[in-house]
């Protein structure tokens, strides 16, 4: 056991956990932040996805070992931008929620693709959005929903 | 508001923003943690149980602690809640570890060793123990018996739920009550299961539904077993206990779509069909759970959309020490459809006819007999969706060629889903009863136990209530269930959300909507009566199978890599009855997940069992759909208003999952120009039939 501080969601925290701890772990049952989920724990799903200094990873596969020091964004500390409110509008226009099991993390995703390229073709989009997997939807509406923001910043 | 007015769904902010709670994001004070020690083997007595030096904090729950019975009551008993002497299946439960720190679980569960004398095991279906055995007939067939035949064998495999969200319970016994909270479909299934098991008064047993993260059938009998172990443990150490398992667990052992086996024959004269004799047979696992009604359903849509003069179908359950096997959106009805559309596609080939033309030759029509003799009441506009179909698909002008060399072949499935419980069970089964309550502050509340577990139940009764009231969207009130608040309105099951449930639920809005103004508390209560034109015997199976039926008309596009053999997708048209859509985004929403489920069932998802365990535990090993896997889905619908449905409305959940495979497997054949047997379509099989 030992402190390990880090930033999540623009504040400074600090667990005492073990190195070795997942980061899905600390941020769900330490921090109480659940709207990060677990499909897999394999890396597999993506339903865990957070922002680890900007950058999307499963956090199921993150030790608290690399998150030393670093910036950690939970879709809790995502919804508050602005950047949310488009991705949350869209989603919402194209039904693009079932259960919601996959949501938070495909919202993480969505957003990560876009910050990268403001304009995806549709191939983009579904190559972009591979590790995100969802059994409700059908991906369609996510698509449209991508489709739509990115057509929006066009305007 | 009105039926047409388009909505958003009344749960998706709080899904978004993460905000919503499942099972496994509630807290709950002195939570205990429970892991759930399984048999290694398929068949064997259990000759001890060696656990490790007991460890304060950890607790064993057993067979020993059964209260009342050591039963999971669902049609039958025959499911122990803990193996007593003997194991059934690999995977069977055991015991529960139960503890405070997760991490001390985990060490004594992995020192206990259990010792079995092994029995044998039965891994196939044969002349082994069947559970049931169902048959029915129509005209006769025996006087075809002499005329060309033309036969054929079909066979699936296992398909696994997958919902996003694992299975997950918690148990908590307070005040001499036992309280369970989980991801299901069926609260009353649970609480009629704990007041068999426990033998406690009703009131002492409530059942709390929480945010369900996908189920389709896998959550519709399964969480009864761990609601009945839970509850045990809780009751034993006086704390909740949660049981959630974890991916490997859950792709592994719990219930799947049954595999089978189909023959089908047809008699052929002057290039007709005059009769079938099929014969279906399906692999339960070790105890009955829901096999029966499923076997009933994979039976009952045995002839699909088509009218077969005469027939011979026959259906067996076997009883094997494979996994046990459950619902699954479709409920039978894929593996039947895969088979008799198969069949049709080889008929239109020997015969040297269009497959689609062949198809129309049989269409049913309204007034006709079904299959077991009962009367197509409603409308019915099969042609006219054939027409449509070719029309959106542009079908006599479809290339076969690709530009990257690809073989390309198309593939039809005409379809049928029956909506609601089968026969009358509806009526004598089910019994729904739903209620409707007008608050003092005028908001109306939607009291049923019929859950929403993404399909959009929320949102779909909401409207249809709301519609009926002419009230907005925001004064109908409808949350997760709780067997306290809510009368036992069956299953969230068979489609019937929508259609059973939805109708109710608008007969007593029309009935609240005469005493709206009057200030004060007001119920309306209403019970399911079956409409008069049904009549079933469920001993010969003969009447109306089904309430009525909603319909699919689709084609599938697909290419196949020549040297890899790999199968793609490229586009999926299909046309559908629904009667009317209560919503276009919540149908488009089921129209574009059954799609991709169904596709995933057709082309990719491969799971068997070997030596009686499930060979794929991962998203890695078994496969669905992706992002990239997906198809171009090009739909639309015909409205066709049905007399006992809300604003007309029909069955749809199922509907869309259960004519994709079937569409995918005859394109592929049409792409490599020989005949599919199997599903999923894999590059091996394709090999196989190729060479
Ligand atoms: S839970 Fe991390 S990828 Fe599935
Ligand atoms: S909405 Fe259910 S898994 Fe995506």
């Amino acid at each position: 056991m030992r402190n390990i501080t880090f930033t999540l969601n623009g504040e400074k925290v600090t667990v005492e956990t073990t190195l070795s701890r997942r980061l899905l772990d600390v941020i769900r049952i330490d921090l109480g932040l659940t709207g990060t989920k677990e499909g897999c724990g394999e890396g597999e799903c993506g339903a865990c996805q957070v922002y680890l200094d900007g950058k999307i990873v499963n956090s199921c596969l993150v030790p608290m070992s690399n998150v030393i020091g670093r910036e950690v964004q939970t879709i809790e500390g995502f919804a508050k931008t602005k950047a949310y409110e488009k991705i949350e509008k869209a989603y919402i226009e194209e039904g693009a929620v079932q259960c919601g099991f996959c949501t938070p993390g495909m919202v993480m995703a969505t957003n990560a693709l876009l910050k990268d390229n403001a304009h995806p073709n549709s191939k983009e989009i579904k190559e972009s959005l591979a590790g995100n997997i969802c059994r409700c939807t059908g991906y369609q509406t996510i698509f449209k929903a991508v489709k739509k923001i990115a057509d929006e910043e066009e305007k | 508001m009105k039926i047409k007015d388009p909505v958003n769904r009344v749960d998706i902010q709080a899904k978004l923003n993460g905000s919503v709670k499942y099972i496994e994001d509630m807290i709950f004070e002195n939570l205990h943690y429970a892991r759930t020690l399984r048999s290694s083997i398929p068949r064997g007595k259990i000759l001890s149980v060696a656990y490790p030096d007991i460890i304060e904090g950890i607790t064993i729950v057993d067979k020993n602690d059964i209260i009342d019975k050591n039963e999971v009551s669902m049609i039958d008993t025959d499911m122990p809640i803990f193996a007593d002497s003997e194991v059934n299946y690999v995977g069977e439960p055991i015991a529960l570890i139960v503890g405070k720190d997760k991490n001390q679980v985990i060490e004594f569960f992995n020192k206990i060793i259990v010792e079995y004398e092994p029995l044998e095991a039965v891994l196939t279906m044969g002349d082994n123990a069947t559970f049931s055995k169902r048959t029915y007939t129509k005209g006769d067939l025996s006087k075809y018996s002499t005329l060309e035949e033309f036969s054929g064998h079909y066979k699936t495999t296992y398909q696994e739920q997958l919902y996003m969200e694992k299975q997950g319970v918690v148990a908590n016994y307070v005040d001499k009550r036992i309280e369970i909270y989980g991801s299901m479909q069926c609260p009353y299934y649970i609480k009629n299961a704990l007041i068999n098991a426990l033998g406690f008064n009703e009131n002492r047993i409530r059942v709390i539904q929480t945010t369900t993260g996908g189920a389709f059938g896998g959550k519709e009998d399964y969480p009864s077993l761990m609601a009945c172990q839970t509850a045990l443990a809780s009751i034993k150490i006086g704390a909740p206990v949660r049981l959630i398992f974890d991916r490997r667990e859950d792709i592994i052992f719990t219930t799947k779509r049954h595999p089978s086996e189909t023959n089908i024959t047809s008699y052929l004269e002057n290039g007709k069909i005059k009769g079938m004799k099929i014969d279906v047979e399906l692999d339960a696992g070790p105890y009955l759970g829901l096999s029966d009604v499923v076997l009933q359903r994979a039976i009952l849509s045995m002839t699909g959309a088509y009218q077969i003069e005469n027939l011979e179908v026959n259906g067996v359950v076997y009883k094997t020490n494979n996994v046990f096997n459950g619902a699954f959106r479709g409920f039978g009805a894929p593996q039947s459809l895969f088979a008799l559309e198969q069949h049709m596609t080889q008929i239109a080939k020997h015969l040297g006819k269009d497959p689609l033309d062949l198809r129309r030759e049989y269409f049913v029509q309204t007034g006709q007999l079904t299959s077991t003799n009962g009367i197509f009441h409603e409308n019915i506009y099969l042609a006219k969706m054939a027409d449509k179909l070719e029309e959106i698909s542009d079908y006599k002008n479809l290339k076969k060629e690709s530009d990257d060399g690809n073989l390309v072949g198309y593939g039809f499935a005409i379809v049928p889903h029956g909506g609601g419980f089968t026969g009358d069970g509806e009526a004598v089964h089910i019994k729904a009863v739903v209620k409707l309550k007008k608050d003092t502050e005028g908001f109306v509340h939607i009291l049923v136990s019929n859950v929403e577990m993404g399909q959009g139940a929320l949102t779909a009764l909401a409207k249809i209530v709301a519609s009926a009231l002419d009230i907005p969207l925001d004064r109908v009130v409808y949350k997760n269930t709780d067997t306290h608040a809510v009368p036992d309105s069956g299953p969230t099951a068979a489609s019937r959300t929508t259609m059973v449930i939805g109708k109710l639920l608008y007969e007593a809005a029309v009935k609240l909507r005469e005493v709206m103004d009057v200030n004060e508390e007001i119920i309306i209560t209403e019970h399911y009566k079956q409409p008069d034109y049904i009549e079933w015997d469920q001993d010969t199976l003969q009447g109306n199978a089904y309430l009525s039926y909603s319909w699919a008309a689709l084609l599938a596009r697909v290419e196949v890599d020549p040297l890899t053999l790999e199968v793609s997708c490229t586009d999926i048209y299909g046309i559908y009855d629904v009667g009317i859509p209560v919503d276009e985004k919540l149908l488009l929403g089921q129209v574009h997940g059954g799609v991709i489920q169904g596709m995933g069932y057709g082309m990719m998802e491969a799971m068997y069992s070997d030596g009686g365990k499930i060979q794929q535990n991962s998203f890695a090993s078994y496969a669905v759909p992706t992002t990239v896997d997906v198809p171009n889905i090009h739909s639309d619908w015909i409205i066709n208003e049905y007399e006992d449905g809300p604003f007309g409305a029909k069955a749809a959940g199922e509907l869309t999952l259960v004519g994709v495979a079937p569409a995918i497997a005859s394109a592929v054949a049409d792409a490599i120009g020989k005949d599919i047997y199997e599903i999923p379509v894999l590059p091996e099989k394709i090999l196989e039939v190729t060479k």
